[in-house]
């Protein structure tokens, strides 16, 4: 280095580089939280998942091998181990009641967040078409996409796309495989069964004769109608002309 | 002997695990970075803001870099480097837009002769020499920064700022003594 006493910082009688240096501050506790993502496994009814979260919410459930690769692909964020489980991700995962778990959706385009919260209020137990997600979010030529955005859903289980279902009862595509999707479904209670054999005589509705009110098949109102008391509709269109208003409850009219 | 037997421990961990080599690079490095972000910037969240994002660019860059070149890496002036590049970014996307509350309403209760912004560096460093060193022009006061309050060699500084040496030193020992100058006006 060369040594030029003129440009030489001085010797510092007034503490002035001291204070300087006492102007160095630690990085806050926590501030790697909102950097880093960190990961766990837990338990699921589907087997074993990786789940990856930051400080924001749950932003990523993962099953099988491959995990840390496409975290990194999709997110792009360092991924550190998490020495416990976010709140309330446990029993969410054993109860399928997710709505308190805090999701990290950032990164995702405003249809995707679209879809994926309107299925994030289809309740246990129960299931949705595709096209109903398509209305619900006012986009009702948008089926396709809707099951491609459902399809890419970073968080699985946590909003459950498992249950939007193909109007011919058949269970459709899932992240994790059509037998996990079915699977989840009848653990829930889900009657896959019925909806079938109800699609199979185009009945996608039914409509109670007491209340005066058409539901999906699945909805807990459907299910408490008493065979006398119920009428099966192949649209919505028809249970109208019948007299029937949709359930507030399950929103069939979206 | 193997070709990273003479690495620091930080590049070591980086060849070895990308994401455990950050948590490493996070931990030897977060203090200089935010000391930095803080004393450039002045702030107390601009400095969280500018450090987060100083080491998730830092996260991706090393993501697409090839063993030899995270072996041949200098961590600290390389980080330095990218949060230079985003505070001179912000400060240039602040400069280009002033804060809306000018436009729309009078600022609120300022002493005639005050400066806003000095008064809110004041009050979130707690620091006087802080706010004296706000006064610098920017040169200096990035200089002084480097050199004293977080101690990068001067060699380092040259190469983060793409200066010569002899100009590092002759903004530190500019700065030094407007620093004294100034805190002996008051």
């Amino acid at each position: 280095m060369t040594h030029d006493p003129q440009l030489d910082e001085p010797e510092a009688p007034d503490g002035l580089l001291a204070a300087l240096a006492g102007l160095a501050a630690d990085a806050p506790h926590g501030l790697l939280d909102r950097i880093a993502a960190r990961w766990v496994h837990v338990p699921s009814p589907i087997g074993e998942l990786r789940v990856a979260f930051t400080d924001q919410g749950v932003a990523y459930v993962h099953a099988g091998e491959g995990f840390a690769e496409a975290f990194r692909k999709r997110f792009a964020r360092p991924l550190l181990p998490a020495e416990r489980p976010p709140a309330g991700l446990l029993p969410a995962l054993r109860t399928g009641r997710t709505a308190k778990v805090r999701l990290d959706l950032r990164g995702l385009s405003d249809f995707q967040r679209d879809v994926l919260e309107a299925a994030r209020t289809i309740p246990r137990g129960e299931v949705r078409p595709y096209s109903w997600i398509a209305e619900r979010i006012g986009r009702p030529g948008a089926v396709r996409a809707v099951g491609t955005a459902l399809g890419r859903n970073p968080v699985p289980l946590l909003i459950p796309c498992h249950r939007v279902t193909r109007s011919d009862g058949l269970v459709g595509d899932y992240v994790f495989g059509s037998a996990a999707k079915e699977r989840l479904l009848l653990a829930e209670g889900a009657d896959l069964q019925r909806v079938r054999e109800l699609a199979g005589e185009r009945v996608f509705y039914l409509a109670s004769d007491t209340t005066g009110v058409v539901c999906f098949p699945t909805c807990h109102n459907a299910r408490r109608i008493t065979p006398a008391h119920r009428h099966g509709f192949g649209s919505l269109a028809q249970a109208r002309a019948a007299g029937y208003r949709p359930c507030r409850t399950c929103r069939p009219a979206a | 002997m193997s070709e990273t037997d003479c690495l620091d421990p930080v590049r070591k961990a980086l060849l070895d695990d990308l994401d455990e080599g950050f948590a490493e690079l996070y931990g030897a490095y977060r203090g200089l970075v935010f000391s930095t972000a803080l004393r450039l910037s002045g702030r107390w969240a601009d400095a969280e803001d500018l450090t987060a994002e100083a080491f998730l660019r830092a996260y991706r860059a090393l993501a697409g870099y090839e063993r030899d070149r995270i072996a041949a890496l200098q961590p600290r002036a390389w980080l330095v480097t990218i949060l230079m590049n985003i505070w001179r970014n912000c400060a240039r996307a602040k400069s280009r837009k002033p804060p809306p509350e000018l436009q729309d309403q009078p600022v609120e209760e300022a002493d005639p002769g005050q400066d806003v912004e000095e008064a809110a560096v004041r009050r979130e460093t707690g620091d006087e020499l802080a706010e004296l060193l706000s006064l610098l022009p920017e040169e200096q006061r990035v200089a002084v920064v480097l050199r004293h309050v977080v101690d990068l060699p001067v060699s380092e500084i040259a190469t983060v700022l793409r200066i010569p040496q002899g100009t590092v030193k002759s903004h530190v020992s500019r700065g030094l003594r407007r620093l004294r100058a100034l805190g002996g006006a008051r």
